[in-house]
């Protein structure tokens, strides 16, 4: 209840309300909602996660284990908030979790009554049987039952930001401790300090952060923290971020984070009532809040006076042996038996350090067999602990803990006391199977009330001391940090770049389905009215085989190539030889890892005697870049060869099929076209529409194909102009869909399709693309290591199957086998031979031509027939008419 | 998040590097004269030492620049 005494943070002159589970309640600002609730004699706030027991407030910090409430509602929601940590608002709506229908009538609080058969790793031994029964029966039991507050459902509308500082000093905690350091560092440089409330007093010269909490602390100085910065404030009077996430890198870091009094451990210690009694000393100092009017005080503390003064009879216990009620504490007993009518139980237990800071990286921690708890060790390495943290904390003895039912360790996972006796007699006696086995220190408090009573029993069980059992590592974050606060603005269209070519509105205005392509948005296919992607490829795929297609080919990775030695470097990184290519002519180029797998494949050209421009995988070309400067830098800086991406400097347009001749006749001047003039693999230059464009007569379609490469700034003008030149040849724009069909037609490869780092140039059928004469090159040597050689290796096949086959289908000899041979690594509907077709690696496969396999997908298997990977034109005469 | 004292440009966040695994490993000059094991070793082995690493790292996102600094794998802190 609210008493005339203290209430050092409380302005009594106004008053806000707000609702709790739909009940209209009143409070002051400066409130949290606890001590709101408490000034209104409501304790009772929560059920616990396995038993469904009533819970109340226990503390009056970040370290509450028990009153998780939600606040706000629709998209707002938040689930599991301390009601210690919430401030007061007009018009704030919170609702207990875990209970149905009502937090006072809970049906859950059945499995309290069948508690024994839900001790700590009961699901280890209890849910056994088939699989069915785990997805049908025992998970949905199990999450409806065990809970924490449902996640709302829509997207979170509020917007979160990140900053960065810099400061000579960062002192975190806003107390005794941290202030004086603050203070003494100023004459240092720049200081920060953290305070998780608004200080009542300044320090000027002080950079603070108030209404922020240091979550954790990482390599390099770093420590991340979150501002609060609207949550405080009724939902009509935010605007602006609603919390900062602040990465600090700090020249010294001081940490005065206090220390947390921990519970007792004795049967039904969990009753609503019963709290820390520094927590009844600050609700009473801070709030004016009397949590009840007969006290019972477990232990030595401070404060009793007050109590008295501010209306409670109290009395003094050196221990219990138990406490009694059902929703409210109504009585305690001594160990002689003795019974003490109350209302509420204050537990004067000994301090834990705070030290979560101090232990993320590295931080070691010592027991202090005179305090009874773990302080952080000093270390030139480590921030400087002040304060409490630090271990200046009273010396006290401890209680002994009570064994009996129900006598809580860790509140907020339901882990008793029985619990963690049960895990040392099953032998989990090392403290990190101990909290994984029990789950005690697991919850969403990290065990800031529980970690030192289980560490305390457990050394007990073993006739060990604390000290030897040693702490499990802590990990941030220290509190829980919602995920708006850490994505900030890498929201949706954020969180990656989008890239697009100059032809992009082009491709959607003619109503391009894209797909992504690494970073860039690439045309999938052009669906005509009623088409879906499968008639849309075979019209386009036809197309292409009959008349005329176009492909924007811009995303193609492109690396010019300067110097001297550049074809001496080619020679290095590419599998065949490039000495001899002429100026004006192309090469495919196979490139591969030190481990002799293909890394890479593309078509480089001979620009002058001392360039060369490389084109690579659209997914690839970054990392092929990064492959050849590397080497450059590392291991051959003795070659006069400079690398740079032209990538986005270049677009192309692809332009393929039987009637490109004649399309492009009419459109470009000053190259001519004919086959004896401009060969399969070569390069011209000339004009498109009064632009500078360069022809390379390369093809990944197996037609007459020549791709138009331009200024980028040109693109637009040029692909209109080759679209208008195509329309009395019908040409037809095609998409990445068509073109991977019609790659593998011809038995062309695709990085990451067909490779996937474990495959070597002979497996794809590329051992003419291998230099006998050269005497190193990337990967040479690893192509004699016997793993290379071995006559079962997976090698690329054709397979005509009866039906259309899954990417990745597993490929046997019969359709009952379970040896896996390999697997279908493309697989598409043949436009030429209107069928399914699929390429795939298969063990020894070229020797297994003609033979029957099945691709066994789902519960499926499919006959196949292996045949040669080229199954259209293997001439190649309509590639060098 | 470490700090990473790059020789050209200075100390910069880690995130604008890449790493480029062990240093300290030269590519033979004549790789054809390499034995299996040997090969094996260049290829798979690495020595992992906890303690004083030799590592390669490329400023990424700066100067784009590879060079080899030691760093303790116990402390996450740069040697120089």
């Amino acid at each position: 209840m609210r008493v005339a005494n203290g209430g050092a943070r409380i302005d009594r002159s106004k008053t806000i309300g707000f609702t709790f589970d739909g009940r209209m309640l009143t409070g002051h600002p400066g409130d949290t909602l606890a001590s709101a609730l408490l000034a209104k004699g409501i304790h009772f706030v929560a059920r616990s996660f396995k038993y469904h027991r009533p819970r109340g407030i226990v503390s009056a910090g970040c370290e509450e284990p028990n009153a998780l409430v939600t606040i706000g509602t629709g998209a707002l929601a938040e689930p599991n908030t301390r009601a210690t940590m919430v401030e007061l608002y007009d018009g704030l709506v919170a609702r207990s979790q875990n209970a149905w229908p009502s937090l006072d009538f809970d049906l859950g609080a059945l499995t309290g009554v069948a508690s024994r058969f839900f001790p700590a790793g009961f699901y280890y031994k209890m849910f056994l049987g088939s699989a069915w029964r785990w997805t049908k029966v025992y998970e949905p039991f199990i999450r409806r039952m065990a809970g924490l507050g449902p996640a709302p459902t829509a997207p979170d509308p509020d917007i979160y930001d990140k900053m960065h500082a810099h400061c000579k000093t960062l002192v975190v905690g806003g107390g005794t401790a941290g202030r004086t350091a603050a203070l003494a560092a100023l004459s240092d440089g720049r200081v920060i300090l953290i305070d998780e409330n608004v200080p009542d007093a300044w320090i000027e010269g002080v950079r603070y952060l108030s209404r922020t909490t240091a979550f954790g602390r990482y390599d390099g100085s770093l420590v991340m923290a979150v501002e609060r910065l609207t949550d405080h404030l009724p939902l009509a009077e935010r605007s602006g971020p609603r919390q900062r996430l602040w990465q600090i890198r700090a020249n010294k870091i001081v940490l005065a984070t206090g220390a947390h009094q921990q519970p007792l451990v004795f049967p039904n210690n969990d009753l609503p009532g019963i709290m820390l009694a520094s927590a009844a000393l600050a609700y009473l100092r801070d709030y004016a809040v009397l949590v009840g009017r007969r006290i019972v005080i477990i232990g030595d503390t401070d404060g009793v006076e007050e109590l008295r003064e501010a209306g409670a009879e109290v009395v003094q216990l050196d221990s219990a042996a138990a406490a009694h009620g059902r929703k409210r504490v109504t009585a305690v007993t001594d160990s002689q038996g003795r019974r003490y009518a109350c209302d509420a139980v204050l537990m004067a237990g000994g301090w834990q350090p705070a030290v979560h800071l101090h232990s993320h990286v590295n931080g070691k921690v010592i027991f202090d067999s005179s305090r009874h708890c773990f302080v952080p060790v000093a270390d030139d390495d480590q921030p400087e602990s002040v304060g409490a943290c630090a271990g200046d904390l009273p010396v006290c003895a401890p209680i002994a803990p009570v064994v009996g039912a129900k006598a809580f360790i860790d509140y907020q996972n339901d882990v008793t006391i029985a619990d963690i006796d049960l895990a040392t007699r099953e032998g989990f006696v090392s403290v990190e199977h101990l909290k994984r086995y029990t789950t005690t220190g697991m919850a969403t408090d990290q065990g800031k009330l529980s970690n030192l009573n289980a560490l305390n029993r457990l050394a007990d069980n073993l006739a060990s001391e604390p000290g030897e059992v040693g702490t499990t590592t802590f990990r941030p974050p220290y509190t829980p940090v919602t995920f708006g606060t850490l994505a900030g603005h890498d929201r949706n269209l954020f969180i990656d770049p989008t890239r697009v070519t100059p032809m992009h509105d082009w491709h959607v205005a003619q109503g391009a389905v894209f797909e992504d392509v690494g970073q860039w948005k690439r045309p999938r296919f052009y669906p005509q009215p009623g088409e879906d992607m499968h008639s849309a490829v075979l019209r386009e795929g036809r197309a292409v085989r009959h008349g005329v297609g176009m492909l924007d080919v811009s995303t193609l990775g492109k690396i010019d190539i300067q110097g001297p030695d550049s074809a001496a470097f080619l020679n290095l990184v590419y599998t065949n030889a490039w000495t001899k290519l002429e100026v004006g002519r192309c090469r495919y180029g196979v490139m591969l890892g030190e481990d002799g797998m293909v890394l890479d494949d593309g078509v480089t050209a001979r620009i002058g005697d001392n360039r060369f421009i490389m084109f690579t995988t659209t997914g690839n070309a970054a990392r092929v870049l990064d492959h050849m400067e590397d080497y450059l830098q590392t291991e051959w800086p003795h070659l006069k060869v400079w690398l740079n991406s032209v990538t986005e400097h270049w677009s192309a347009a692809a332009v393929t099929g039987p009637r490109t001749r004649d399309m492009l006749s009419g459109i470009v001047d000053d190259i001519d076209l004919s086959n004896e003039a401009f060969p399969h693999l070569s390069w011209r230059t000339g004009k498109v529409a009064g632009y500078t464009v360069r022809l390379y007569r390369i093809s990944f379609t197996g037609e007459l194909s020549y791709e138009v490469h331009c200024d980028a700034r040109h693109a637009p003008m040029i692909w209109d102009a080759l679209f208008a030149a195509g329309q009395p040849f019908n040409v037809t724009p095609y998409g990445t869909e068509a073109m991977h069909v019609l790659r593998a037609e011809k038995g062309y490869i695709i990085i990451g399709q067909e490779t996937d780092g474990t495959v070597g140039p002979d497996d794809l059928g590329l051992s003419w693309a291998i230099s006998k004469s050269k005497s190193d090159f990337i990967g040479k040597r690893s192509l004699m290591r016997p793993d290379m050689q071995r006559p079962d290796r997976r090698q690329m096949v054709g397979l005509l199957p009866d039906a259309i086959v899954s990417e990745g289908a597993q490929i046997t000899a019969s359709d009952t086998d379970t040896d896996m041979l390999g697997h279908v690594t493309s697989s598409y509907w043949s436009p030429a031979d209107d069928r399914p077709f699929a390429l795939a690696l298969v063990a020894a496969g070229r020797s297994r031509i003609g033979h029957t396999v099945y691709a066994r997908f789902g519960d499926r298997a499919v006959h196949c027939i292996i045949v040669d990977p080229v199954f259209y034109d293997p001439e190649g005469e309509h590639l060098n008419g | 998040m470490l700090i990473i004292p790059c020789p050209h440009c200075g100390p910069r966040d880690q995130i604008e590097f890449r790493s480029g695994g062990e240093g300290d490993r030269a590519r033979a000059v004549n790789p054809s004269a390499l034995n299996d094991g040997e090969l094996a070793e260049f290829l798979f082995l690495r020595r992992n030492t906890k303690g004083p690493h030799r590592e390669r790292w490329n400023h990424a996102a700066g100067c784009g620049k590879w060079f080899t600094l030691t760093r303790d794998t116990r402390t996450h802190r740069f040697i120089t």
